[in-house]
């Protein structure tokens, strides 16, 4: 079966002086569904992820988001059109309530009606176990629990297409777990990018994974064509230990 | 009591204090919180770009002296009644700062307090260079008779402290209901954390030009209220320590706090008010209370008393 691809990137490319942080990258989302993205340090994950939701600008290549070209479209635009994006190193309001953290993120689209504002804001707070803690100044928070509140940021935010830049990055192995159930309860509701290190994580919710290496596509295929690929074999797995 | 309801209380009970304070104190310090209530309006303006948004510019006096001169202007060239002439001092400062914040939003940190305070010191020597129109340095004074509004004379001791009190009403509710608005949340999202608001898809540069503008207006709004109530219009409003005392006084009375600005003014007016009657080196005397206050309440009074006892205050 051939789903449609919520997003496609198509030639990406980015050359910082010299230096070939991407080349012609073809990139594909399928609509609801969880594509990692996987690939030794330096590989070029970020810099990808970065040309997909806006934050850098490519030397060349497109994207776009449910059928339309949005390359030319400024990083705030682009959420504004569905998608949401969390930070590799914690990216939260830390002199704000836990409470006011995930208000800002549902209120870009429910800011004008108060009540269902308030009603997403709890309900996301319910789901990702933050709702006893809503009073408190995000700050304050241990950082598992941080970036449990990064998370729910995005998912306030109610996405098209999900993001998420090494979202267990410093978790303990139980916060892991919730994290991979989350993710998994997540699947058909939206469709995700998941920047992975932790392979774990990325073998038990994968659809799919593509290998980044040197700024090019090594592999790009189901689970089980990964593993099964000598190139990937050589290049990461081999040579990797899990994060 | 919500947190809502008690900081609307809080701000309902301090203009009920205000307006109580006209029939005790005497008549001193009755003129002494007319004035402060109109600076008060001016630091309200400062803190909604410093304390909620976290923008430090060092070139407002460059607002209220808009506000100050277009009221003035209109009153002495333009011949406007006092309605008029006010609107056009908020005008000339909204337009001012949306123009500055254009340009001057390019940057960031340290690169806009220069580009702003330069932008001031164009605007004061603007001010000296039409010196047939503003009179320069010396300044030129609005007339009693100009003073009327709706036959209410503003020149009185009475009337001059209830103008004061209902502006500065106004704005002090305003500005709280502000915060308290998604437009109010999304400025202090922009401070505490610019590329995570964008990332939730907030147009992070509109919204700091839409509270630049804001600031601005209550700024004009001072100066013009400063010019009609006290009767002078003068470039010495526009230089570099007219932009720096809203900074101190938000500094001191607790940024990115409603009541703040209001606090930060009456004490650095009484300190400076109550020092001087004592030594002719009353600064040295205000500049070693603010270092004290920095080193021990970095947050301000407000902001101190928000973190030690009212967690609750707005």
């Amino acid at each position: 079966m051939a789903a449609v691809n919520v997003l496609e990137a198509k030639g990406l490319t980015k050359i910082y002086g010299g230096l070939e942080a991407n080349v012609d990258i073809d990139f594909q989302l399928p609509e609801g569904e969880i594509t990692a993205l996987i690939g030794p340090n330096g590989a070029g994950k970020s810099t990808l992820v970065g040309m997909v939701v806006g934050r850098i600008l490519p030397t060349r290549g497109s994207v776009s988001f449910e059928g339309a070209d949005i390359s030319h479209l400024p990083a705030h635009q682009r959420m504004q059109l569905g998608m949401a994006y969390t930070f590799q190193i914690t990216s939260i309001f830390p002199g704000l309530s836990v409470y006011d953290n995930v208000a800002l993120a549902a209120g870009q689209k429910l800011a004008g009606d108060k009540g269902a504002h308030d009603q997403k804001t709890r309900q996301v707070l319910d789901r990702i176990g933050l709702a006893d803690r809503h009073d408190q100044t995000a700050g304050d928070l241990s950082y598992g629990h941080q970036r449990v509140l990064e998370i729910a940021m995005g998912l306030a935010q109610d996405p098209k297409v999900f993001i998420l830049d090494e979202p267990t990055q410093g978790l303990s192995e139980t916060e892991v777990d919730a994290f991979i159930a989350l993710i998994k309860s997540l699947a058909g509701e939206t469709t995700i990018l998941l920047i992975e290190h932790n392979m774990r994580v990325v073998t038990e919710t994968a659809d799919h994974i593509t290998v980044l290496d040197q700024g090019r596509v090594l592999a790009s295929g189901t689970p089980e064509e990964i593993r099964s690929n000598a190139a990937v074999q050589a290049a990461y797995l081999g040579t990797t230990t899990d994060a | 009591m919500s947190k809502a309801a008690k900081s609307n209380a809080l701000h309902l009970a301090i203009l009920a204090l205000l307006f109580a304070l006209f029939f005790v104190l005497p008549a001193y310090h009755v003129g002494a919180f007319s004035r402060i209530m109109v600076l008060a309006i001016y630091a309200m303006g400062f803190n909604l770009l410093f304390g909620y948004t976290g923008l430090l510019s060092l070139g407002h006096a460059m607002f209220f002296a808009a506000g100050m001169y277009g009221f003035g202007l209109g009153i002495s060239q333009a011949g406007f009644s006092v309605a008029p002439a006010f609107l056009t001092g908020i005008i000339a400062a909204s337009v001012l700062a949306l123009v500055v914040g254009y340009l001057a939003l390019r940057t960031a940190g340290v690169a806009f307090m220069i580009v702003t305070l330069m932008f001031a010191q164009t605007v004061y020597l603007v001010i000296l260079y039409f010196g047939e129109y503003t009179r320069g340095d010396e300044g030129f004074v609005i007339q009693s008779a100009q003073r009327v509004f709706f036959g209410i004379d503003l020149t009185t001791e009475t009337a001059r402290y209830f103008t004061a009190f209902v502006l500065f009403a106004i704005c002090f509710l305003w500005a709280a209901k502000l915060i308290q608005m998604p437009f109010g949340k999304r400025l202090v999202a922009i401070r505490e954390n610019e590329e995570r608001a964008r990332m939730l898809g907030y147009h992070t540069d509109s919204y700091k030009l839409r509270a630049l503008v804001v600031s601005g207006a209550f700024s004009g709004i001072a100066g013009a209220s400063y010019a009609l109530l006290f009767g002078y219009v003068g470039a010495s409003f526009s230089t570099v320590q007219y932009s720096i005392f809203p900074l101190l006084w938000v500094l001191l009375g607790g940024a990115g706090t409603t009541i703040g600005p209001l606090i930060g003014v009456i004490f650095m007016f009484y300190l400076i008010d109550i020092s001087s009657s004592y030594t002719t080196a009353y600064m040295l005397i205000a500049g070693v209370v603010l270092v004290l206050l920095t080193l021990f309440a970095p947050q301000g009074l407000a902001g101190t008393l928000r973190k030690r006892v009212f967690p609750w205050l707005p």
